[in-house]
């Protein structure tokens, strides 16, 4: 008796807990749909009464966040990329080859694995300008090309995997980049799902570097164009504002929705018990 | 039977073989350990060696050609009520932030593991679904959710309470800020924490129940002490994303009103954007020092008993 009780206000807790959790998203989405002049009443409407698409309109037409989505999709892509093949690469000999200097390696890779942007960025910039950099795409991507826990990740799922079939191929005479890209990549598929997901995810919420790198509109990334914007001249309009976070956060949760195994996955990966 | 020491060409063989090896796992790794040693392990120490040059934007093409001099900039930081703010505004925030997220997240963990049987999915991506949203972009949201005509007052009017301007207000701007990034992080920690509960030994609860403990108790004794490492984890992640948090302060009140919400990330980042690059080399150095400071401590603590 006492139990079902508990239970059920179980249920109304985390109900409303979830209903707080998810307000924000939908207070944004029809927020984005609303007149300036809808806004501006007191107290605000929930639904919007006259639902407008001006401010996508806006957005794509004065405002050039196609250039933005664009921009934040080639850098994702490459970053992504870069992750995939190389965090594999470095997975494989930590994993499955014993070598001199990989102990100094791997601890190399784990005590990296929390530095923060925020005390690379100067000296990076200063390299980045050197470089002719600043302001391009390979300044934006090449800082993110690895990733310590992508790193990390790929080991891990790697040390999984039998050896006997990497012995089995060694004795068919296969060599490590045979054995590396025929045997052991076709097996890594959960792990490169996972890395694959976690790393455009990071890419795209990417904030500080972007920031810093990108100096004109048209290397701007979403994250970047939405947080200038939001304290320039346009920082009152708030469906505008509005409909640009619909246009990075939406989706990014679809995706997240679709795909939310992998998500967790990614967590059990990274050694967490 | 196997020889115990083998004789000398088989052991010239092994070790041209492992010579082998070894070329072959550095080729593996070429790309990362280039990529690694320019854009991070390089920046990680010239970070250190900037902070202790007057390096600044004039610097920029001639990043050699500077002085020493020696501990200058951090008796500057340290001289500055503006950065001594933003350690105190950072110290709230994660010393304020990481208990409360950690509470939260523990007792969705536990009601989701424990209490339900079903929506679980349901309620787990709910929860979840902002830690995979850019801070920026949920930022915006807040600012307009916590204006003073906005989402949250309209809620508390329902009560009769009337809200502050949340934002505007030097006593519930930070405060405003610890709530979103709590909101934003709650998921993260119930994943882990859901994880962790995988690990505590059903039998002890069975036996505990038996002897007649209650809930409360065979939480204190049995679940607290099986997490130990997870919430110790927990805490160390939360607590290093927590000290860098810069998005909010950046879109929601520039650091306003009065320094209130200023923090040390982007303290660093204002004196980069006046070209004061060595000096926020310091500033930042200042926030890494504290993320192993943090780390330690939390390793000591919660670690006491292992």
């Amino acid at each position: 008796m006492t139990r079902t009780r508990t239970r059920w206000w179980l249920y109304v807790v985390l109900v409303l807990g979830l209903v707080a959790m998810v307000m924000p998203f939908v207070w944004m989405i029809l927020g984005s749909f609303k007149t300036t002049a809808e806004i501006r009443q007191y107290p605000t409407n929930f639904w919007p009464i006259d639902p407008t698409l001006d401010n996508y309109a806006q957005l794509f037409g004065r405002l050039d966040f196609t250039a933005f989505f664009t921009n934040s999709i080639i850098v994702a892509f490459f970053v992504t990329a870069g992750n995939i093949v190389f965090s594999s690469m470095v997975g494989y000999a930590l994993a499955k080859l014993e070598f001199r200097g990989k102990k100094l390696l791997f601890a190399v890779v784990l005590s990296t694995l929390m530095v923060p942007g925020v005390v690379t960025f100067v000296p990076l910039f200063v390299l980045t300008a050197n470089l002719g950099l600043v302001n391009s795409y390979p300044g934006l991507i090449l800082p993110f090309l690895i990733t310590p826990l992508g790193v990390f990740l790929m080991r891990q799922f790697m040390l999984s995997l039998p050896d006997d079939i990497i012995e089995a191929a060694r004795i068919d005479g296969a060599g490590e980049w045979r054995i590396f890209l025929r045997v052991i990549m076709p097996l890594c598929g959960p792990a490169v799902a996972t890395l694959t997901i976690l790393t455009f995810l990071g890419s795209w919420n990417n904030f500080l570097w972007p920031l810093v790198v990108a100096t004109t509109e048209d290397k701007y990334t979403l994250p970047v164009a939405l947080a200038l914007y939001s304290v320039g001249q346009n920082a009152a309009q708030y469906g505008l504002m509005m409909a640009g976070a619909v246009v990075v956060v939406v989706p990014v949760l679809l995706i997240f929705v679709v795909l939310q195994r992998y998500f967790v996955q990614g967590i059990a990966l990274t050694g967490i018990k | 039977m196997v020889a115990l020491t083998p004789s000398a060409p088989t052991r010239a063989r092994a070790s041209r073989r492992s010579r082998r090896t070894t070329l072959i796992a550095w080729g593996f790794a070429a790309p990362f350990v280039i990529l690694f040693l320019v854009f991070m392990a390089g920046p990680i120490v010239a970070s250190f060696f900037m902070s202790f040059t007057d390096l600044t934007t004039r610097d920029l093409q001639t990043p050699f050609n500077v002085n020493v001099v020696g501990f200058e900039n951090y008796a500057k930081l340290f001289d500055d009520p503006r950065f001594l703010r933003s350690l105190l505004n950072t110290a709230a925030f994660v010393l304020v932030g990481v208990p409360l997220t950690m509470a939260l997240a523990l007792a969705v963990a536990l009601a989701l593991n424990t209490g339900i049987s079903k929506f679980r999915t349901v309620f787990r991506v709910g929860y979840y679904a902002p830690v995979v949203t850019s801070i920026v972009a949920i930022a915006i949201v807040w600012r307009f959710i916590l204006q003073p005509d906005g989402l949250l007052n309209a809620f508390l009017g329902w009560f009769g309470i009337t809200g502050p301007d949340w934002l505007q207000s030097t006593t519930w701007a930070l405060p405003s800020l610890i709530l979103m990034a709590v909101w934003r992080n709650i998921g993260t920690l119930m994943v882990i924490f859901l994880a962790g509960l995988q690990g505590v030994p059903k039998e002890h609860h069975e036996a505990a129940m038996v002897d007649g403990a209650n809930a409360f108790q065979r939480f204190g004794s049995i679940t607290l002490p099986a997490m130990r490492p997870t919430l110790l984890f927990a805490a160390v992640i939360t607590g290093i994303g927590y000290l860098q948090f810069f998005e909010e302060p950046f879109v929601m009140t520039r650091g306003g009103p009065l320094d209130s919400t200023l923090s040390t990330a982007m303290y660093t980042y204002n004196q980069f954007g006046f070209g004061n690059y060595s000096y926020a080399s310091a500033a930042s150095y200042v926030l890494f020092l504290a993320i192993v400071v943090l780390s330690l401590i939390q390793f000591r603590f919660l670690g006491r008993k292992d």
